[in-house]
């Protein structure tokens, strides 16, 4: 009984050591922290890295951008940071845990997302403010939101949501399931949803255009790696998959 | 209630039990560290704040209700009648215990939504519940449920049939039975799980958030606005996380020493 009794309490502890035992392994670890609107492209540039550097185990992880940084900040071990929104890339530099100078890599504008066959029949920005309509944003705390609050008042209109939601993706899976008539969400969104929603693309989207800048993380065991990867992100072939999935060229 | 003890404990339980109240007061308490006492004031009583914590109170206040009017006659079943399937029905309202929160919310759409089983139906009366406070009462009912239904199932065995049988041979109808004699005894258990079902409503936030979406005023209680706070102002996050810490102990507080009694 009492050597079942220290099996049991020593259990979790062998748990814990196994897994930081797995570090030791032959392979190096690149940890890639990225925008959750970066999700497919930067899968796909995992696969071309993985090729061309075959004893490195990329791992990406992907949220909101805000929470990256905060989990960064609280000691994360990242090596990479990629953002949806240079304000969160300007909380990581205020942090000092910016390797060099952040580098604008793609650029995002905002699309309506409107469920297939567009039942509540949204044709323009302005659509978004009939009565009725079911309307979902994301909060103004938030880039997709932020961004949604200033094409509304630069088109002179106030859009009465029915929901505010904390990413862009919560936004597209309320249009996705008919919960919602209509959206707003980034271009690429709606490319990588393919015939899930319809896009409703408008004039006013053009005076907010997201810039999404990569950096490396100080303090990375793998800095080299970490250039690598950014070298990537930016060379010609990089440039394609971001293309490819709707994303528009860096500004700068 | 009596404080003498018949049979002595083994010294060691108290470590292990010890450790077990750390393990759970600690993070707790640690929260205060984070707070930034000097705006704590009006973090918390701001419009926001002040929106989310009334929304919270009033929308588990009405799920508790419901889990009371639904949960009662559930758990008066569950304990005292016998039929075939009755650990299966069991199971079934046991299930919101066990499953994740978002799962939750994702049944609820499939249901309530505007193109759920029910919805459907609903939106034809123009009745329309998705985004809507009600929604926010539903996720609070489907998780709490449970907690209310266990709790006065575990009181109504424990009481057992005897004082029932007795009031029954003496003329009483069922429905006098059930209000004057077995609902009476189990009254502790019975407030006990009303409590439990109130406090998990205040912290309800998986179901909500995916069914019922997330507007000041309307959907957005406590834990969601927390969880939209928590990156872009970490001082009001924080305190509004020891706001709701405080709800929830006052509330548990408030009934526990009654039960006890």
């Amino acid at each position: 009984m009492r050597r079942l009794l220290t099996l049991l309490l020593l259990l979790p502890l062998t748990a814990c050591g196994d897994d930081a035992g797995s570090r030791d392994g032959e392979k190096e670890t690149l940890t890639v922290f990225a925008a959750a609107s970066l999700t497919k492209t930067f899968e796909e540039l995992e696969k071309q890295y993985e090729d061309d550097h075959p004893d490195v185990d990329v791992k990406l992880s992907f949220a909101g951008s805000s929470d990256l940084v905060a989990q960064i900040t609280e000691g994360a071990e990242a090596d990479v940071f990629a953002s949806a929104d240079n304000k969160y890339m300007d909380k990581l530099v205020d942090a000092d845990l910016a390797a060099g100078d952040p580098a604008e890599f793609a650029t995002n504008t905002l699309i309506i997302a409107v469920p297939p066959g567009n039942p509540a029949g949204v044709k323009t920005l302005a659509d978004l403010t009939k009565k009725d309509l079911q309307l979902v944003v994301c909060a103004p705390e938030v880039p997709c939101g932020s961004a949604a609050v200033t094409v509304a008042e630069s088109a002179g209109l106030t859009l009465k949501p029915v929901s505010e939601e904390q990413s862009v993706s919560d936004v597209l899976a309320k249009v996705e399931a008919g919960e919602a008539d209509a959206g707003l969400v980034y271009v690429t969104d709606v490319k990588g949803a393919g015939d899930k929603v319809e896009g409703v693309a408008f004039p006013e989207a053009a005076s907010v255009v997201n810039h999404y800048p990569l950096v490396a993380v100080e303090g990375s065991d793998n800095a080299d790696l970490a250039q690598e990867w950014i070298d990537l992100v930016l060379s010609t072939e990089g440039q394609q998959v971001f293309a490819d999935a709707g994303f528009g060229p860096p500004s700068s | 209630m009596s404080r003498t003890r018949h049979v002595g404990l083994p010294r060691w339980v108290f470590i292990p039990a010890l450790l077990a109240v750390v393990f759970v007061a600690l993070p707790v308490a640690s929260l205060a560290t984070r707070i930034n006492w000097a705006d704590f004031g009006s973090l918390i009583t701001s419009d926001a704040a002040m929106s989310a914590l009334g929304l919270s109170i009033r929308t588990s206040a009405a799920s508790t209700l419901l889990c009371l009017l639904f949960g009662v006659p559930l758990a008066v079943v569950l304990a005292r009648s016998e039929f075939r399937g009755l650990g299966l029905l069991r199971s079934v309202v046991l299930l919101p215990l066990v499953l994740p929160p978002v799962v939750g919310g994702i049944a609820l759409l499939a249901t309530f939504g505007r193109q759920g089983l029910l919805g459907e139906h609903l939106e034809a009366f123009g009745l329309r519940i998705a985004f809507t406070s009600i929604a926010v009462v539903l996720a609070q009912t489907f998780v709490s449920l449970p907690f209310l239904v266990v709790s006065l199932e575990g009181a109504l065995r424990t009481a057992g049939e005897k004082y029932d049988v007795v009031a029954a041979s003496l003329g009483a109808a069922p429905t006098t039975v059930l209000r004057r004699v077995t609902l009476p005894l189990v009254l502790p258990g019975l407030a006990s799980g009303a409590v439990l079902a109130f406090a998990r409503s205040l912290g309800e936030f998986g179901a909500t958030i995916t069914f019922a979406g997330s507007l000041e005023g309307t959907t957005r209680t406590l834990p969601l606005l927390i969880y939209n706070l928590r990156v872009t102002d970490a001082d009001a996050a924080v305190a509004m996380s020891l706001l709701l810490v405080v709800v929830a102990v006052v509330v548990i507080g408030l009934v526990r020493p009654r039960v006890a009694s």
